[in-house]
Order: structure tokens, then sequence, then C-alpha cells
């Protein structure tokens, strides 16, 4: 029920975000979501893409530093408090969201948020156990 | 490591320095009783400890550059030949008996020597600081410059696959760690900044590892 997010090191200098995207728009890979966590002096892209393997080479192949991580795709009901009660969920379990983002998604009355924790597998089993949809990569992938 | 080659194979390590223009290694040698300080051959070079800017000659223990003449070698002698070796001399007498004045193991080279905030600090210490943390590669660069009449010392690490996380509270943990290293060490703050692999320059020889923006 997992998904897989790229990880990329960025430097903080003007232009680098276009190099990321320049390399995988050659590659004809799709960007799914992105967020960027950021300091003064560096950054750390994250995205989910229609096709990691390819990304992940393509981006390695031209000498950024990649990682794949877990995370968790989870369908947020798109109304007031949607994204709420799933934190209440989370927190009521004592579960840690280290960071979440939104997935780009038309259609429909749902919204998907990624999410990453620092405990899976206990996630994933809370939020399914509380009737809340968690949709796995492969699906993500055909969103 | 002297102790952990000495007990795997058995016998004693003594450090050795030597120059290739004065004859190679053999200038001055640890002996075997003390293996405190390296004896050198009075008898056949005369070693000065000299103020790597002002070459001013500096007391028995204080830190400066070595300087050799050679008395017996023929053909190409040496007056007050510059190492560029940092490191000082001891007149104490020594428990193997031997009178020669000893030198200390080399500390850095005075072309490398960088002055921060009164603090002599050689880019060697630096780089033995950033290769005890685990997974840290030798790749690194420091930046020095001069912010409101202080000076500032920026230390650019290499990033690899194995150090890396999705989680920046994670990366500035790693730099936060290799600052205080450094800090412990040698006496320095310095700002450690994760970089980008291979964005730091190779194989342009050591100068090139340090950027001094402070020269006028
Ligand atoms: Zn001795």
């Amino acid at each position: 029920m997992q998904a897989e997010q790229i990880s990329i090191f960025i430097e903080n200098k003007a232009g680098r975000l276009s190099d990321v995207t320049a390399i995988l728009a050659e590659a004809g890979i799709n960007i799914r979501a992105l967020a960027v966590a950021d300091t003064s002096d560096f950054g750390v892209l994250r995205l989910i893409v229609d096709n990691n393997a390819k990304a992940d080479a393509a981006l390695k192949n031209a000498g950024f530093t990649v990682r794949k991580t877990r995370v968790v795709a989870v369908k947020v009901d798109d109304t007031p408090g949607g994204l709420h009660r799933i934190l209440e969920v989370l927190k009521n379990a004592g579960i840690n969201v280290e960071y979440m983002y939104a997935f780009i998604h038309q259609s429909g009355d749902k919204a998907i948020m990624i999410f990453r924790f620092d405990h899976t597998e206990e996630a994933i089993k809370i939020l399914m156990e509380k009737g809340i949809t968690v949709v796995d990569g492969k699906t993500l992938s055909t969103l | 490591m002297r102790q952990e080659i000495e007990k795997k194979l058995n016998l004693d390590a003594i450090d050795i320095y030597g120059l290739s223009e004065v004859m190679g290694p053999g200038v001055s040698v640890e002996c075997l009783e003390a293996k405190k300080g390296l004896h050198i051959f009075e008898d056949h070079f005369i070693p000065e400890i000299i103020h790597p800017n002002t070459g001013e000659v500096l007391p028995y223990g204080e830190s400066g550059e070595l300087v050799f003449t050679t008395i017996t070698k023929e053909a190409f002698p040496l007056l007050r030949y510059r190492t560029r070796d940092i490191t000082t001399l001891n007149p104490d007498p020594c428990i193997c008996g031997r009178t020669l004045v000893r030198m200390d193991k080399v500390r850095g080279r005075s072309d490398d020597m960088l002055i921060i905030r009164g603090v002599n600090v050689f880019p060697s210490q630096i780089e033995s600081v950033i290769m005890q943390t685990k997974g840290v590669e030798p790749h690194y660069q420091l930046i020095v410059d001069r912010k409101d009449n202080l000076d500032t010392l920026t230390v650019r690490v290499e990033i690899n696959e194995k150090l890396f996380s999705d989680e920046v509270k994670k990366l500035q943990e790693l730099e936060n760690r290799i600052s205080k290293d450094i800090k412990e060490t040698l006496g320095v703050s310095a700002k450690v900044q994760l970089a980008e692999p291979k964005s730091i320059a190779r194989s342009e020889g050591k100068a090139a590892r340090v950027i001094d923006n402070r020269k006028i």
C-alpha cells in the first residue's frame, strides 16, 4: 500500500530546479506531485513521477544524488475539515508526520495527499482501520 | 594508528622525516626508546624554526616553518632552505641518550596555513575531522571571508547517496555534527554547508581547496 517518492539533493542556486525539470522532460517523465523543503543553502526536492526507475536513472546519470523513499498516498475529502480528520486520526494514534504535500489530481470530490511517516506500516494500518483510503503506488501512477 | 600497526604486525613503528630536496627520508627519525619526536641529524643539517610570514627565527618550542641548512651535502648544498612544513623543535635531553634536537610531527604546510580569528588552521586538520565522520568523502572546500571585521569559515562538504536523506532535519544534523567536531578539535567556529556531488573541483592541487576572500 505504499507509494514511492524520489528525493533529490539540490544546492540553493539559480536554475538548479529547472535543471531537474529539464532532465525529466527530456526523459519523457511526468511530474505528478512536487514539494521542496529548503534551508538557506540546500534543498530537498521530493517528487512523485509516473516512472520512478526511468527518473532515477536519468537524474543519477546527470550526477544528482537521488534516493527513493516510501511514502503513503491518502485520499482526502475535498471539503472543509477533510485533512483535519486524517491528522486527528494520526495524532490520536501517536503517529508522527515527517512531512506531507498535495498530489495533483483532477476530477472527483477527493484530493490526494502524500505523507511521509517515520513508521510507515503502522500509519497505513491505522488509516485503513479508520476507513481512510490509502492509494497504492501502482494506482497512483495511473491517476 | 601506530599502535594498531604495531600490535597487528608485532613490530615497532617509528616516524621518519625527509624531503627530496635534502636527501629524501632520513633527515630526522624517531628513536625506539622514546618515540616522542624525531631526532634531527644535526651533524649534517642545521634546523631552524621561522615565522612563515616575517622570516623571524623563533625560539625552541614555538611552532613555525622548518628551515634547513646542509653542512655535508655536496654539489647541491642548501642554505636556510624553507621546507614549508610547520613543526616545533624540542632541545630537551631524550631518554635514549641522544642530544640531537627533536622535531615534532609535521602539523601542516605554511603555504596552506590560514589564520582565522587569530587561530592557525591547516586544511589538513579540517580534512581529518571530516574523515572521522562516517560516510563522508574527503571532498571539501574551505571558504574564508570577513564579515563585520570578523573572519568567517565555511566548510563545503559533498553529499553522497549514503549520507543523503529526504528529511532536511537529518541533513542539518549532519552539518551541525561536523561543525561541532571542527569547533572541538580546532577551536574555530565553522559553518558547514552540504554541496552537490562533484561540485567541488578535483585534482587542482591543495590550493584549490581554499578560497580566501579576505585578500585585499
Ligand atoms: Zn631519543
